[in-house]
C-alpha cells in the first residue's frame, strides 16, 4: 500500500494521489458530509474548522473556515460543478488570505482498487504563476515551523 | 556573483508572497527578469527589486550569458523550496492519516446518520 504522492504536471496542474483502506463510498462520504469533514480536513496540529458548509449537489456551496488557538484563521469558498456519487467530485475553490486567490479547479476521483480506494486529486490553476504562488502560500500555515527547520539547513 | 546566505535577510525575503512566488517559479528553471516580469504582471524594476532582496539573502543567484542575466535558485533557495513543498506534503499527509482513522470507524459502524453532538 503506497503512501501519498504529490507532483506537478504541465504548467498548471498539481496531482495528488492517496490510497485508503475503505470503500469509495466511505471516502466519498468523508469528503461530502460536514460532520465528517470537520474531523480530518484540518491541516497541521492545532487547527479546527468551526465553519463547514458542503452542499453536495451541482452548484452547491462549499465554505470552510479554519482557526487556531491564537485566534488566527482563514477560509475558502467554492461551488460544486459536477458530482458522480461515490466516484467523482468537481468543484472550484478560492482561498481568502484575506484577499481571494485565483480559482483552483479541483477534480477528485475515487476509484476502487484492490486495497480499497485510490483517490486522485487533480488541481488546475489558471496559469503557471498562480500555481507557483499557491505552492508557496499553501505552506504559509506551517511557515513558523518551516523557519525553524530552515534554520537547521541553512 | 557569489552568494552566501544571510539568515535574517533570508527570513525577511521569504516573508513576502511575491518573492516566494518568484522562488517557486525559479524552482522550475532559470528565468530572466523579462521572463519573470510578464506572468507576474509587474514592472521590470519592481521584479528587479525583489530579485535583489532574494540575491542579497543568498536565495537566488544569476549567471552572465551575453547580455542576459538568467536568475536561478541558489542552494539555500532550493532548500527553502523543498521545505515549503515538504510543509504542504506534511499538511496533506496529516489530513489523510486522520482520514484513515475516521474511515476505519465508518467501516466498523456502517453508515450511521445519527452522530451529532
Amino acid at each position: 500500500m503506497s503512501k501519498m504522492t504529490l507532483k506537478t504536471e504541465g504548467d498548471t496542474h498539481i496531482i495528488v494521489t492517496r490510497r485508503f483502506a475503505a470503500s469509495p463510498e466511505a471516502v466519498y462520504r468523508a469528503h461530502t458530509e460536514p460532520e465528517l469533514i470537520q474531523k480530518w480536513l484540518l491541516g497541521p496540529q492545532g487547527w479546527t474548522m468551526p465553519v463547514c458548509i458542503n452542499e453536495a449537489k451541482p452548484g452547491g456551496k462549499i465554505h470552510y473556515e479554519w482557526r487556531n488557538a491564537k485566534g488566527e484563521g482563514f477560509h475558502i469558498t467554492g461551488e460544486y460543478v459536477e458530482l458522480e456519487p461515490n466516484r467523482r467530485l468537481v468543484h472550484v475553490e478560492r482561498m481568502f488570505l484575506p484577499d481571494p486567490t485565483p480559482e483552483n479547479h479541483v477534480e477528485t476521483r475515487f476509484d476502487a482498487d484492490s486495497t480499497g480506494t485510490l483517490m486522485t486529486l487533480r488541481m488546475t490553476l489558471p496559469d503557471a504563476q498562480t500555481r507557483a504562488a499557491m505552492l508557496a502560500t499553501g505552506m504559509e500555515r506551517g511557515m513558523e515551523a518551516s523557519y525553524v527547520r530552515l534554520e537547521g539547513i541553512l | 556573483m557569489e552568494s552566501h546566505l544571510n539568515l535574517d535577510a533570508a527570513f525577511s525575503a521569504l516573508a513576502d508572497a511575491t518573492r516566494r512566488a518568484i522562488l517557486a517559479r525559479l524552482a522550475s528553471g532559470e528565468a530572466t527578469v523579462n521572463e519573470l516580469a510578464e506572468p507576474f504582471e509587474m514592472t521590470q524594476p519592481a521584479i528587479s527589486q525583489h530579485l535583489k532582496v532574494l540575491e542579497d539573502a543568498g536565495l537566488v543567484t544569476h549567471r552572465v550569458d551575453g547580455t542576459r542575466r538568467p536568475r536561478r535558485l541558489a542552494k539555500s533557495g532550493i532548500a527553502a523550496m523543498d521545505q515549503w513543498l515538504e510543509m504542504l506534503r506534511k499538511a496533506l499527509e496529516t489530513n489523510y492519516d486522520r482520514l484513515d482513522a475516521l474511515l476505519a470507524g465508518i467501516q466498523e459502524k456502517k453508515p450511521s446518520k445519527g452522530g451529532k453532538r
